[in-house]
Protein backbone atom coordinates (compact mmCIF):
# COMPACT_ATOMS: atom_id res chain seq x y z
CA UNK A 1 0.00 0.00 0.00
CA UNK A 2 1.32 3.00 -0.78
CA UNK A 3 1.23 6.42 1.20
CA UNK A 4 -0.43 9.46 -0.48
CA UNK A 5 -0.81 11.49 2.74
CA UNK A 6 0.62 14.83 3.10
CA UNK A 7 0.53 17.46 5.40
CA UNK A 8 -0.02 21.29 5.28
CA UNK A 9 0.61 23.39 8.38
CA UNK A 10 0.36 20.84 10.78
CA UNK A 11 -3.00 19.30 9.63
CA UNK A 12 -2.74 16.09 8.13
CA UNK A 13 -4.13 15.68 4.37
CA UNK A 14 -5.50 11.91 3.04
CA UNK A 15 -4.41 13.11 -0.32
CA UNK A 16 -2.87 15.97 -1.47
CA UNK A 17 -5.81 16.56 -4.09
CA UNK A 18 -7.26 20.42 -3.68
CA UNK A 19 -9.84 21.99 -6.11
CA UNK A 20 -9.19 25.20 -6.71
CA UNK A 21 -11.03 28.53 -5.42
CA UNK A 22 -13.34 29.40 -8.02
CA UNK A 23 -14.04 25.95 -9.96
CA UNK A 24 -15.60 24.49 -6.58
CA UNK A 25 -17.90 26.63 -5.92
CA UNK A 26 -18.66 26.15 -2.63
CA UNK A 27 -18.60 21.96 -2.91
CA UNK A 28 -22.52 21.59 -3.17
CA UNK A 29 -22.65 21.46 -6.70
CA UNK A 30 -20.25 18.38 -6.63
CA UNK A 31 -21.15 16.58 -3.52
CA UNK A 32 -24.26 15.86 -5.77
CA UNK A 33 -22.36 13.78 -8.22
CA UNK A 34 -19.85 12.28 -5.48
CA UNK A 35 -18.59 11.86 -2.10
CA UNK A 36 -16.54 14.93 -2.19
CA UNK A 37 -14.86 13.87 1.00
CA UNK A 38 -12.32 11.91 -0.62
CA UNK A 39 -10.73 14.78 -1.22
CA UNK A 40 -7.99 16.13 0.73
CA UNK A 41 -9.37 19.37 1.11
CA UNK A 42 -10.92 22.00 -0.94
CA UNK A 43 -10.31 25.74 -1.57
CA UNK A 44 -14.02 27.85 -1.77
CA UNK A 45 -14.82 30.14 -4.11
CA UNK A 46 -13.04 33.49 -3.49
CA UNK A 47 -14.61 35.45 -0.51
CA UNK A 48 -14.51 39.22 0.01
CA UNK A 49 -16.16 41.81 2.27
CA UNK A 50 -18.84 43.07 0.45
CA UNK A 51 -20.96 40.84 -1.88
CA UNK A 52 -19.50 40.93 -5.83
CA UNK A 53 -21.74 40.47 -9.07
CA UNK A 54 -18.12 40.52 -10.65
CA UNK A 55 -17.89 41.48 -14.56
CA UNK A 56 -20.07 41.59 -17.36
CA UNK A 57 -20.63 38.28 -19.21
CA UNK A 58 -19.28 36.89 -21.63
CA UNK A 59 -16.83 35.99 -19.00
CA UNK A 60 -15.38 33.18 -20.40
CA UNK A 61 -13.24 32.02 -23.78
CA UNK A 62 -12.00 28.93 -25.33
CA UNK A 63 -8.32 28.98 -25.86
CA UNK A 64 -5.86 26.01 -27.65
CA UNK A 65 -5.21 23.55 -24.31
CA UNK A 66 -7.26 26.17 -21.87
CA UNK A 67 -9.65 28.66 -20.88
CA UNK A 68 -9.68 32.43 -20.38
CA UNK A 69 -11.85 33.70 -17.57
CA UNK A 70 -13.37 37.31 -16.51
CA UNK A 71 -15.59 36.09 -13.56
CA UNK A 72 -14.27 39.40 -11.55
CA UNK A 73 -14.76 37.27 -7.74
CA UNK A 74 -18.62 36.74 -7.96
CA UNK A 75 -19.17 35.64 -4.60
CA UNK A 76 -22.12 36.86 -2.01
CA UNK A 77 -20.03 38.08 0.48
CA UNK A 78 -17.87 36.94 4.12
CA UNK A 79 -21.35 37.52 6.22
CA UNK A 80 -23.52 35.63 3.80
CA UNK A 81 -20.75 32.99 3.18
CA UNK A 82 -20.57 32.39 7.12
CA UNK A 83 -24.21 32.61 7.53
CA UNK A 84 -25.53 30.02 4.67
CA UNK A 85 -22.85 28.76 2.25
CA UNK A 86 -20.43 27.35 5.78
CA UNK A 87 -23.31 25.53 7.31
CA UNK A 88 -25.03 24.10 4.04
CA UNK A 89 -20.86 22.82 3.20
CA UNK A 90 -21.14 21.50 7.16
CA UNK A 91 -23.70 19.16 5.65
CA UNK A 92 -21.44 17.58 2.63
CA UNK A 93 -17.93 17.99 3.35
CA UNK A 94 -16.64 17.04 6.73
CA UNK A 95 -12.73 18.04 7.02
CA UNK A 96 -11.09 21.54 7.66
CA UNK A 97 -11.76 23.59 4.38
CA UNK A 98 -9.31 26.19 2.73
CA UNK A 99 -11.19 30.15 2.70
CA UNK A 100 -9.85 31.85 -0.04
CA UNK A 101 -9.86 35.95 0.45
CA UNK A 102 -9.73 38.71 -1.80
CA UNK A 103 -9.74 42.18 -1.06
CA UNK A 104 -9.73 45.70 -2.51
CA UNK A 105 -7.25 46.92 0.35
CA UNK A 106 -5.22 45.98 2.83
CA UNK A 107 -7.81 46.51 5.58
CA UNK A 108 -10.57 44.53 3.38
CA UNK A 109 -8.13 41.53 3.48
CA UNK A 110 -7.96 41.44 6.85
CA UNK A 111 -11.75 42.30 8.25
CA UNK A 112 -12.83 39.02 5.87
CA UNK A 113 -9.62 36.62 7.55
CA UNK A 114 -10.97 38.08 10.90
CA UNK A 115 -14.31 37.20 10.61
CA UNK A 116 -13.31 33.52 8.99
CA UNK A 117 -10.76 33.37 11.60
CA UNK A 118 -13.60 32.64 14.20
CA UNK A 119 -14.81 29.85 11.60
CA UNK A 120 -14.11 26.36 13.04
CA UNK A 121 -14.07 24.39 9.91
CA UNK A 122 -11.85 26.23 7.86
CA UNK A 123 -8.07 24.85 8.38
CA UNK A 124 -6.18 27.57 5.90
CA UNK A 125 -7.03 30.61 4.52
CA UNK A 126 -5.48 31.06 1.10
CA UNK A 127 -5.29 34.89 1.00
CA UNK A 128 -5.24 35.97 -3.24
CA UNK A 129 -3.47 38.85 -3.79
CA UNK A 130 -3.37 37.80 -7.88
CA UNK A 131 -6.89 37.60 -9.36
CA UNK A 132 -5.94 39.46 -12.50
CA UNK A 133 -9.63 40.56 -13.22
CA UNK A 134 -10.74 43.35 -10.95
CA UNK A 135 -9.82 46.89 -10.56
CA UNK A 136 -8.06 48.18 -7.76
CA UNK A 137 -7.00 45.44 -6.05
CA UNK A 138 -6.58 41.79 -6.54
CA UNK A 139 -3.40 41.10 -8.35
CA UNK A 140 -2.02 44.34 -7.76
CA UNK A 141 -1.09 43.29 -4.74
CA UNK A 142 0.66 40.77 -5.55
CA UNK A 143 2.84 41.96 -8.01
CA UNK A 144 5.57 44.06 -5.65
CA UNK A 145 7.14 42.55 -2.78
CA UNK A 146 6.56 45.49 -0.52
CA UNK A 147 2.36 45.08 -0.83
CA UNK A 148 2.83 41.23 -0.73
CA UNK A 149 4.56 41.67 2.38
CA UNK A 150 1.80 44.02 3.92
CA UNK A 151 -1.40 41.96 2.99
CA UNK A 152 0.74 38.89 4.28
CA UNK A 153 1.11 40.98 7.80
CA UNK A 154 -2.10 42.55 7.86
CA UNK A 155 -4.11 38.97 7.85
CA UNK A 156 -1.00 37.52 9.99
CA UNK A 157 -2.41 39.50 12.65
CA UNK A 158 -5.95 38.84 12.81
CA UNK A 159 -5.47 35.18 12.61
CA UNK A 160 -4.71 32.08 14.17
CA UNK A 161 -4.99 30.35 11.48
CA UNK A 162 -2.02 28.99 8.86
CA UNK A 163 -1.99 31.78 6.09
CA UNK A 164 -1.05 30.65 2.61
CA UNK A 165 -0.39 33.46 0.03
CA UNK A 166 -1.80 33.03 -3.15
CA UNK A 167 0.44 34.49 -5.96
CA UNK A 168 0.54 35.59 -9.33
CA UNK A 169 2.20 34.79 -12.04
CA UNK A 170 1.99 38.07 -13.90
CA UNK A 171 5.48 39.03 -12.66
CA UNK A 172 9.00 39.13 -13.30
CA UNK A 173 10.85 37.92 -9.91
CA UNK A 174 8.40 35.15 -8.52
CA UNK A 175 10.75 34.41 -6.06
CA UNK A 176 11.19 37.41 -4.75
CA UNK A 177 7.61 38.44 -3.90
CA UNK A 178 7.53 34.17 -2.55
CA UNK A 179 9.96 35.62 -0.15
CA UNK A 180 8.69 38.62 1.08
CA UNK A 181 5.91 36.77 1.94
CA UNK A 182 7.84 33.93 3.98
CA UNK A 183 9.60 37.35 5.87
CA UNK A 184 6.08 39.01 6.58
CA UNK A 185 5.03 35.62 8.31
CA UNK A 186 3.12 33.93 5.91
CA UNK A 187 2.89 29.81 6.98
CA UNK A 188 3.10 28.95 3.06
CA UNK A 189 2.79 30.00 -0.95
CA UNK A 190 -0.11 28.79 -3.18
CA UNK A 191 0.86 29.25 -6.77
CA UNK A 192 0.06 30.10 -9.85
CA UNK A 193 -2.96 32.00 -10.75
CA UNK A 194 -4.38 32.60 -13.80
CA UNK A 195 -1.93 34.33 -16.74
CA UNK A 196 -3.44 37.65 -18.39
CA UNK A 197 -4.46 36.67 -21.95
CA UNK A 198 -6.96 37.50 -24.15
CA UNK A 199 -8.79 36.55 -27.07
CA UNK A 200 -10.39 38.64 -29.90
CA UNK A 201 -12.92 37.06 -32.17
CA UNK A 202 -12.40 37.85 -35.60
CA UNK A 203 -16.17 38.16 -36.75
CA UNK A 204 -16.58 41.38 -34.33
CA UNK A 205 -13.16 42.51 -34.25
CA UNK A 206 -13.76 42.91 -30.41
CA UNK A 207 -12.25 41.29 -27.54
CA UNK A 208 -14.31 37.97 -26.74
CA UNK A 209 -14.31 38.72 -22.82
CA UNK A 210 -16.45 41.85 -21.83
CA UNK A 211 -13.54 42.03 -19.25
CA UNK A 212 -11.31 42.27 -22.33
CA UNK A 213 -8.65 40.80 -20.33
CA UNK A 214 -8.93 37.26 -18.66
CA UNK A 215 -6.92 34.44 -16.84
CA UNK A 216 -5.35 31.54 -18.51
CA UNK A 217 -5.93 28.44 -17.06
CA UNK A 218 -5.81 24.91 -17.94
CA UNK A 219 -3.12 22.77 -19.07
CA UNK A 220 -1.64 25.01 -21.45
CA UNK A 221 -0.06 26.47 -18.40
CA UNK A 222 1.09 23.46 -16.08
CA UNK A 223 4.90 24.29 -17.67
CA UNK A 224 4.45 27.75 -16.09
CA UNK A 225 3.02 25.89 -12.78
CA UNK A 226 6.21 23.75 -12.72
CA UNK A 227 8.35 26.30 -13.52
CA UNK A 228 7.31 28.64 -10.61
CA UNK A 229 6.81 26.13 -7.80
CA UNK A 230 10.30 25.14 -8.64
CA UNK A 231 11.53 28.33 -8.43
CA UNK A 232 9.36 29.60 -5.15
CA UNK A 233 10.61 26.09 -3.21
CA UNK A 234 14.10 27.22 -4.21
CA UNK A 235 13.35 30.38 -2.59
CA UNK A 236 11.97 29.77 0.03
CA UNK A 237 11.46 27.52 3.46
CA UNK A 238 7.53 27.35 3.82
CA UNK A 239 5.40 24.67 1.98
CA UNK A 240 4.14 25.32 -1.14
CA UNK A 241 0.55 24.77 -3.14
CA UNK A 242 1.72 24.31 -6.95
CA UNK A 243 -1.44 24.56 -9.04
CA UNK A 244 -2.12 25.28 -13.01
CA UNK A 245 -3.06 22.93 -15.70
CA UNK A 246 -3.38 20.05 -13.14
CA UNK A 247 -5.65 17.43 -14.95
CA UNK A 248 -3.79 13.93 -14.34
CA UNK A 249 -2.40 11.93 -11.27
CA UNK A 250 0.90 12.22 -13.63
CA UNK A 251 0.62 15.85 -13.25
CA UNK A 252 0.33 15.80 -9.53
CA UNK A 253 3.64 13.94 -9.07
CA UNK A 254 5.47 16.40 -11.59
CA UNK A 255 4.11 19.37 -9.33
CA UNK A 256 5.72 17.82 -6.37
CA UNK A 257 8.94 16.91 -7.69
CA UNK A 258 9.08 20.51 -8.50
CA UNK A 259 8.72 21.35 -5.00
CA UNK A 260 4.40 21.49 -3.80
CA UNK A 261 3.42 19.83 -0.98
CA UNK A 262 0.08 19.56 -2.25
CA UNK A 263 -1.54 20.14 -5.28
CA UNK A 264 -4.83 22.12 -6.48
CA UNK A 265 -6.88 21.03 -9.52
CA UNK A 266 -8.37 24.21 -11.25
CA UNK A 267 -10.01 24.31 -14.62
CA UNK A 268 -10.29 20.31 -15.20
CA UNK A 269 -12.96 20.29 -12.58
CA UNK A 270 -15.16 22.57 -14.99
CA UNK A 271 -14.65 20.06 -17.75
CA UNK A 272 -14.83 17.09 -15.98
CA UNK A 273 -16.66 17.65 -13.15
CA UNK A 274 -15.27 13.84 -11.43
CA UNK A 275 -11.96 15.24 -12.49
CA UNK A 276 -10.48 15.45 -8.78
CA UNK A 277 -12.12 12.57 -7.84
CA UNK A 278 -10.92 10.51 -11.05
CA UNK A 279 -7.06 11.97 -9.96
CA UNK A 280 -7.08 10.41 -6.39
CA UNK A 281 -8.64 6.81 -7.73
CA UNK A 282 -5.29 7.17 -10.30
CA UNK A 283 -2.84 7.85 -8.04
CA UNK A 284 -1.58 4.81 -5.49
CA UNK A 285 -1.06 3.30 -9.71
CA UNK A 286 0.33 5.98 -11.15
CA UNK A 287 2.69 5.93 -7.33
CA UNK A 288 3.19 2.36 -8.09
CA UNK A 289 4.29 3.37 -11.96
CA UNK A 290 7.08 5.63 -10.79
CA UNK A 291 8.11 3.79 -7.68
CA UNK A 292 6.80 6.15 -5.08
CA UNK A 293 5.86 4.26 -1.90
CA UNK A 294 5.31 7.92 0.20
CA UNK A 295 4.12 10.63 -1.61
CA UNK A 296 5.55 13.03 0.98
CA UNK A 297 9.22 11.86 0.37
CA UNK A 298 9.09 13.49 -3.83
CA UNK A 299 8.32 16.91 -2.38
CA UNK A 300 11.29 18.94 -4.08
CA UNK A 301 12.79 15.82 -5.44
CA UNK A 302 13.74 17.06 -8.45
CA UNK A 303 15.96 19.67 -6.73
CA UNK A 304 18.26 16.95 -5.25
CA UNK A 305 21.55 15.36 -7.08
CA UNK B 1 -26.94 15.43 -13.94
CA UNK B 2 -25.84 12.75 -15.42
CA UNK B 3 -21.85 11.80 -17.04
CA UNK B 4 -22.16 9.25 -19.36
CA UNK B 5 -21.09 8.25 -23.02
CA UNK B 6 -23.58 8.14 -25.70
CA UNK B 7 -23.73 6.30 -29.57
CA UNK B 8 -24.60 8.25 -32.34
CA UNK B 9 -27.30 6.58 -34.67
CA UNK B 10 -28.21 10.07 -36.94
CA UNK B 11 -26.36 12.98 -37.94
CA UNK B 12 -27.98 15.23 -40.27
CA UNK B 13 -27.63 18.24 -42.00
CA UNK B 14 -31.36 20.54 -41.51
CA UNK B 15 -30.26 23.12 -43.41
CA UNK B 16 -26.54 24.94 -44.84
CA UNK B 17 -25.69 25.41 -40.90
CA UNK B 18 -28.26 23.71 -37.91
CA UNK B 19 -27.71 20.04 -38.11
CA UNK B 20 -29.34 17.32 -36.11
CA UNK B 21 -27.66 14.41 -33.91
CA UNK B 22 -29.82 11.31 -32.82
CA UNK B 23 -27.60 9.57 -29.58
CA UNK B 24 -28.77 6.91 -27.64
CA UNK B 25 -27.87 6.28 -24.15
CA UNK B 26 -29.35 7.15 -20.49
CA UNK B 27 -31.42 9.96 -20.64
CA UNK B 28 -32.89 9.56 -16.83
CA UNK B 29 -31.32 13.05 -15.81
CA UNK B 30 -33.60 14.52 -18.41
CA UNK B 31 -36.58 15.80 -16.21
CA UNK B 32 -37.85 18.45 -18.46
CA UNK B 33 -38.06 20.35 -21.88
CA UNK B 34 -35.61 22.91 -22.13
CA UNK B 35 -32.61 21.62 -20.12
CA UNK B 36 -29.46 20.96 -22.38
CA UNK B 37 -26.50 18.88 -22.77
CA UNK B 38 -23.04 19.97 -22.43
CA UNK B 39 -20.54 17.54 -24.90
CA UNK B 40 -16.82 16.89 -24.89
CA UNK B 41 -15.85 17.52 -28.76
CA UNK B 42 -12.21 16.13 -29.21
CA UNK B 43 -9.65 18.72 -29.72
CA UNK B 44 -11.85 21.37 -27.24
CA UNK B 45 -11.18 21.84 -23.92
CA UNK B 46 -14.24 23.35 -22.86
CA UNK B 47 -17.13 20.94 -23.42
CA UNK B 48 -20.29 22.59 -25.95
CA UNK B 49 -23.38 23.14 -24.39
CA UNK B 50 -26.90 22.63 -26.66
CA UNK B 51 -30.20 22.29 -25.84
CA UNK B 52 -31.99 18.68 -25.89
CA UNK B 53 -34.91 18.85 -28.58
CA UNK B 54 -36.38 15.82 -28.15
CA UNK B 55 -35.81 12.64 -26.12
CA UNK B 56 -37.59 9.44 -24.79
CA UNK B 57 -36.19 7.08 -22.37
CA UNK B 58 -32.99 5.83 -24.71
CA UNK B 59 -32.29 8.13 -27.04
CA UNK B 60 -32.00 12.21 -27.08
CA UNK B 61 -32.12 14.16 -30.15
CA UNK B 62 -30.04 17.46 -30.19
CA UNK B 63 -30.36 20.17 -32.95
CA UNK B 64 -27.22 22.82 -33.47
CA UNK B 65 -26.04 25.35 -35.57
CA UNK B 66 -22.86 25.56 -36.54
CA UNK B 67 -21.16 28.66 -34.80
CA UNK B 68 -17.42 28.06 -34.85
CA UNK B 69 -14.72 24.73 -34.62
CA UNK B 70 -16.62 22.78 -31.87
CA UNK B 71 -19.30 22.58 -33.64
CA UNK B 72 -18.29 21.94 -36.77
CA UNK B 73 -16.39 19.18 -35.78
CA UNK B 74 -19.36 18.24 -34.27
CA UNK B 75 -21.28 17.95 -37.09
CA UNK B 76 -18.64 16.07 -39.03
CA UNK B 77 -19.33 13.50 -36.43
CA UNK B 78 -20.80 10.06 -37.70
CA UNK B 79 -23.22 7.35 -37.05
CA UNK B 80 -21.73 4.65 -34.54
CA UNK B 81 -19.15 7.24 -32.92
CA UNK B 82 -19.46 8.16 -29.29
CA UNK B 83 -20.11 11.73 -27.29
CA UNK B 84 -19.22 12.54 -23.71
CA UNK B 85 -21.90 14.00 -22.21
CA UNK B 86 -23.17 15.39 -19.03
CA UNK B 87 -26.72 15.26 -19.47
CA UNK B 88 -29.80 16.53 -17.75
CA UNK B 89 -28.28 20.04 -17.13
CA UNK B 90 -30.40 23.26 -16.12
CA UNK B 91 -33.77 24.02 -15.43
CA UNK B 92 -35.91 23.70 -18.47
CA UNK B 93 -39.64 24.67 -18.88
CA UNK B 94 -41.81 24.00 -15.98
CA UNK B 95 -44.68 22.33 -17.79
CA UNK B 96 -47.33 22.47 -14.86
CA UNK B 97 -46.77 26.46 -14.83
CA UNK B 98 -47.90 26.82 -18.68
CA UNK B 99 -51.64 27.05 -19.92
CA UNK B 100 -54.36 25.58 -21.68
CA UNK B 101 -52.78 27.44 -24.84
CA UNK B 102 -49.34 27.73 -24.75
CA UNK B 103 -47.53 29.96 -27.33
CA UNK B 104 -44.23 28.49 -28.29
CA UNK B 105 -42.03 31.52 -30.17
CA UNK B 106 -39.15 30.27 -31.65
CA UNK B 107 -36.30 32.35 -33.20
CA UNK B 108 -33.87 30.62 -35.56
CA UNK B 109 -32.43 27.63 -33.69
CA UNK B 110 -34.76 28.52 -30.38
CA UNK B 111 -36.98 26.49 -32.23
CA UNK B 112 -35.25 23.37 -31.60
CA UNK B 113 -35.63 23.04 -27.55
CA UNK B 114 -39.66 23.83 -28.14
CA UNK B 115 -40.24 20.88 -30.13
CA UNK B 116 -39.91 18.53 -26.88
CA UNK B 117 -41.67 21.33 -25.62
CA UNK B 118 -44.59 20.63 -27.75
CA UNK B 119 -44.48 17.01 -26.85
CA UNK B 120 -44.37 17.23 -23.32
CA UNK B 121 -47.39 20.04 -23.60
CA UNK B 122 -49.72 17.81 -25.59
CA UNK B 123 -48.85 14.65 -23.27
CA UNK B 124 -49.92 17.19 -20.23
CA UNK B 125 -53.65 17.74 -22.69
CA UNK B 126 -52.70 21.42 -23.38
CA UNK B 127 -52.75 23.08 -26.41
CA UNK B 128 -49.83 24.16 -27.72
CA UNK B 129 -49.36 27.00 -30.79
CA UNK B 130 -46.06 27.66 -32.65
CA UNK B 131 -45.07 30.47 -34.41
CA UNK B 132 -41.47 29.85 -35.90
CA UNK B 133 -39.38 33.13 -37.08
CA UNK B 134 -35.80 32.12 -39.63
CA UNK B 135 -34.25 34.58 -41.46
CA UNK B 136 -34.53 33.09 -45.11
CA UNK B 137 -36.60 29.81 -46.58
CA UNK B 138 -33.33 28.23 -46.75
CA UNK B 139 -33.28 27.81 -42.67
CA UNK B 140 -36.83 27.00 -41.56
CA UNK B 141 -35.90 23.77 -40.40
CA UNK B 142 -38.24 21.10 -38.41
CA UNK B 143 -41.69 22.98 -39.44
CA UNK B 144 -42.79 19.44 -40.80
CA UNK B 145 -42.10 18.23 -37.92
CA UNK B 146 -44.14 20.72 -35.64
CA UNK B 147 -47.08 20.16 -37.72
CA UNK B 148 -46.78 16.23 -37.75
CA UNK B 149 -47.49 16.75 -34.02
CA UNK B 150 -50.66 18.32 -35.03
CA UNK B 151 -50.16 22.16 -33.86
CA UNK B 152 -50.96 25.04 -35.26
CA UNK B 153 -47.63 26.31 -36.79
CA UNK B 154 -46.69 29.53 -38.18
CA UNK B 155 -43.26 30.68 -39.77
CA UNK B 156 -41.95 33.63 -40.70
CA UNK B 157 -39.06 34.97 -42.39
CA UNK B 158 -37.53 38.20 -42.06
CA UNK B 159 -37.16 38.23 -45.77
CA UNK B 160 -40.73 36.87 -46.64
CA UNK B 161 -39.20 33.97 -48.85
CA UNK B 162 -41.52 31.93 -46.26
CA UNK B 163 -44.93 32.27 -44.67
CA UNK B 164 -45.54 35.98 -43.20
CA UNK B 165 -42.87 38.61 -43.56
CA UNK B 166 -41.39 40.23 -40.59
CA UNK B 167 -40.61 38.55 -36.88
CA UNK B 168 -42.40 36.47 -34.62
CA UNK B 169 -43.98 39.30 -32.73
CA UNK B 170 -45.69 40.37 -36.34
CA UNK B 171 -47.83 36.98 -36.33
CA UNK B 172 -48.62 36.28 -32.84
CA UNK B 173 -52.55 34.99 -31.96
CA UNK B 174 -55.05 37.21 -30.62
CA UNK B 175 -55.08 35.04 -27.22
CA UNK B 176 -52.71 33.32 -24.95
CA UNK B 177 -52.31 32.01 -21.80
CA UNK B 178 -48.63 31.39 -21.47
CA UNK B 179 -45.82 31.91 -24.02
CA UNK B 180 -42.44 30.47 -24.35
CA UNK B 181 -39.98 31.78 -25.97
CA UNK B 182 -36.71 30.59 -27.27
CA UNK B 183 -34.01 32.58 -29.73
CA UNK B 184 -31.62 35.87 -30.20
CA UNK B 185 -31.74 38.27 -27.39
CA UNK B 186 -33.70 41.39 -30.01
CA UNK B 187 -36.84 38.87 -30.72
CA UNK B 188 -36.78 37.62 -27.16
CA UNK B 189 -36.47 41.62 -25.72
CA UNK B 190 -39.47 42.25 -28.48
CA UNK B 191 -41.26 39.65 -27.39
CA UNK B 192 -41.07 40.82 -23.59
CA UNK B 193 -42.20 44.17 -24.42
CA UNK B 194 -45.30 43.01 -27.18
CA UNK B 195 -46.72 40.28 -24.69
CA UNK B 196 -48.45 40.93 -21.54
CA UNK B 197 -49.44 37.91 -20.82
CA UNK B 198 -46.75 35.49 -18.44
CA UNK B 199 -44.10 33.79 -19.83
CA UNK B 200 -41.06 31.89 -19.94
CA UNK B 201 -37.49 32.59 -21.73
CA UNK B 202 -34.95 30.22 -22.41
CA UNK B 203 -31.38 32.44 -22.28
CA UNK B 204 -27.76 31.37 -23.87
CA UNK B 205 -24.65 32.63 -22.42
CA UNK B 206 -20.96 31.48 -22.55
CA UNK B 207 -20.65 28.35 -20.55
CA UNK B 208 -17.45 27.53 -18.43
CA UNK B 209 -18.84 24.46 -16.88
CA UNK B 210 -22.55 24.15 -17.58
CA UNK B 211 -23.63 22.75 -14.19
CA UNK B 212 -23.36 25.83 -11.58
CA UNK B 213 -19.44 25.73 -10.61
CA UNK B 214 -17.73 28.43 -12.53
CA UNK B 215 -19.82 31.75 -12.23
CA UNK B 216 -19.35 32.19 -16.05
CA UNK B 217 -22.81 32.29 -17.21
CA UNK B 218 -24.49 34.35 -14.03
CA UNK B 219 -27.37 37.29 -15.28
CA UNK B 220 -29.01 39.57 -13.07
CA UNK B 221 -32.08 38.94 -11.54
CA UNK B 222 -34.95 40.15 -9.67
CA UNK B 223 -34.27 37.00 -7.62
CA UNK B 224 -30.59 38.35 -7.12
CA UNK B 225 -27.68 36.99 -9.15
CA UNK B 226 -28.63 33.39 -10.82
CA UNK B 227 -26.08 31.34 -13.20
CA UNK B 228 -27.95 30.83 -17.06
CA UNK B 229 -26.66 27.07 -16.48
CA UNK B 230 -28.41 26.04 -13.26
CA UNK B 231 -31.30 27.92 -12.26
CA UNK B 232 -31.63 28.76 -16.20
CA UNK B 233 -31.44 28.63 -18.89
CA UNK B 234 -35.25 29.06 -18.25
CA UNK B 235 -36.80 31.78 -16.48
CA UNK B 236 -40.25 33.47 -15.84
CA UNK B 237 -40.57 36.69 -17.08
CA UNK B 238 -41.32 38.37 -13.90
CA UNK B 239 -37.67 37.11 -12.88
CA UNK B 240 -35.84 39.20 -15.54
CA UNK B 241 -34.74 42.68 -15.38
CA UNK B 242 -35.31 43.87 -18.99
Amino acid sequence: MVNTSVELSGIRLENPIIPASGTFGYGYEFAGLYDINCLGTFSFKGTTLEPRFGNPTPRIAETSAGMLNAVGLQNPGVQQVIAQELPRLRGVFHKPVMANVSGFSVEDYARTCALLDREEQVGWLEVNISCPNVHGGGMSFGTSPESAAEVTRAVKAVTTKPVYMKLSPNVTDIAAIAKACEAAGADGISLINTLQGMRIDPKTRRPVLANQTGGLSGPAIFPVAVRMVYQVYEAVRIPVIGMGGVSTARDVIELMLAGATAVEVGAANLVDPFACRNIIDDLPRVMEQYGIQDLKEIIGGAHHG
Amino acid sequence: MKQGLYTIRRSRALTEDIFELCLSGDTASITAPGQFVNIKVDGCFLRRPISVCDWDKESLTLVFKTVGEGTALLAGMREGGTLDLLCGLGNGFDVSRCGKKTLLLGGGLGAAPLYGLAKTLLQAGARPVAVLGFNRKEDIFYEREFRALGIETAIVTVDGSAGVKGFVTDALPDTCDVFCACGPMPMMKAVYAALPTPGFFSLEERMGCGFGACMGCSCKTKAGYQRVCKEGPVFAKEELLW
